[in-house]
């Protein structure tokens, strides 16, 4: 009994962390405070990076904990301390009124539920485990193959830093004025 | 379940729920992290056919993924904060300066 769950552990864990990330992510539209729908957010990117781990693109599980929970969620989490306070609709309903727009998101999730519970996938991708990547192997294949795209990211994260600097110094222009 | 079909399956339902999450929910913040989200599924379906097809082009596609993100947040944050200096609000409701 505990040779086959130590045998199938990683399954275990899989499914486990695949679970948790689904409640996260759920939590999400229930809770009420932004602060603690930021820790649901961290929790549900902390158990995909976990994911991740299992799948052995470490460097991915990595890269997720590194830059979304340490630099996008963080930089969220400042930006929740600075303005909660101000937030005058604390008391008002936490849902908008489009409900039925919203329909169309719950009906999609409950698609996504039902095509994976009773849809088989195609031949092709059931079982498949194609040979594992590594850093080794992405780091030549985006310097390589993908250049153009580092490169171009690179002007994107330069465009975006200027870009919120223009937003800040416009807005002192526009309050002295 | 197959675990491609597993996390196939979680990562439709991660964008469904972030989709829905931008619809209904009223403050900014809470919006901009379930857009989050959805970038999230993205980024689980793009990492399981990866891994599936042992492919390192939805390992780049995935961190191009983590750079816009980061860009988007840089960008969205300040106006989030402009806009709660003038409205003095968060709620999505009260920024109807754009409305026809």
């Amino acid at each position: 009994m505990i040779r086959d769950l130590l045998a199938n552990l990683d399954t275990l864990l899989l499914w486990g962390f695949a679970g948790c990330a689904f409640v996260s992510a759920a939590l999400m539209l229930v809770l009420r405070q932004p602060m603690r729908v930021a820790m649901a957010l961290v929790s549900c990117m902390v158990f995909l990076g976990g994911v991740y781990g299992l799948l052995g693109v470490h460097f991915i599980a990595a890269f997720q904990v590194l830059i979304y929970v340490g630099a996008v969620m963080v930089f969220m989490v400042y930006a929740i301390m600075l303005l909660d306070p101000r937030d005058e609709s604390a008391g008002t309903s936490k849902y908008s009124k489009l409900y039925w727009p919203g329909l169309v998101g719950l009906t999609a999730l409950a698609e996504a539920l039902a095509v994976g519970y009773w849809n088989d996938l195609p031949h092709a991708l059931r079982g498949a485990a194609g040979e594992p990547f590594d850093i080794l192997r992405f780091s030549e294949a985006f310097l390589s193959e993908y250049w153009l795209h580092f490169e171009l990211t690179s002007v994107l994260l330069v465009a975006a830093v200027v870009a919120a600097m223009a937003v800040i110094r416009e807005n002192r222009r526009h309050e002295r004025g | 379940m197959d675990k491609v079909q597993m996390l196939q399956v979680l990562a439709a339902s991660l964008f469904a729920l972030g989709l829905t999450g931008v619809i209904i929910r009223r403050n900014v913040l809470v919006m901009l992290m379930c857009m989050e989200l959805m970038l999230n599924g993205v980024n689980l379906s793009l990492v399981t056919f990866a891994h599936t097809m042992g492919s390192a082009v939805g390992a780049v596609l995935v961190f191009l993924i983590f750079v816009v993100a980061t860009a988007e947040i840089a960008i969205a944050i300040p106006v989030v904060l402009l806009l709660v200096r003038r409205k003095r609000s968060l709620d999505i409701e009260t920024y109807t300066d754009l409305k026809g």
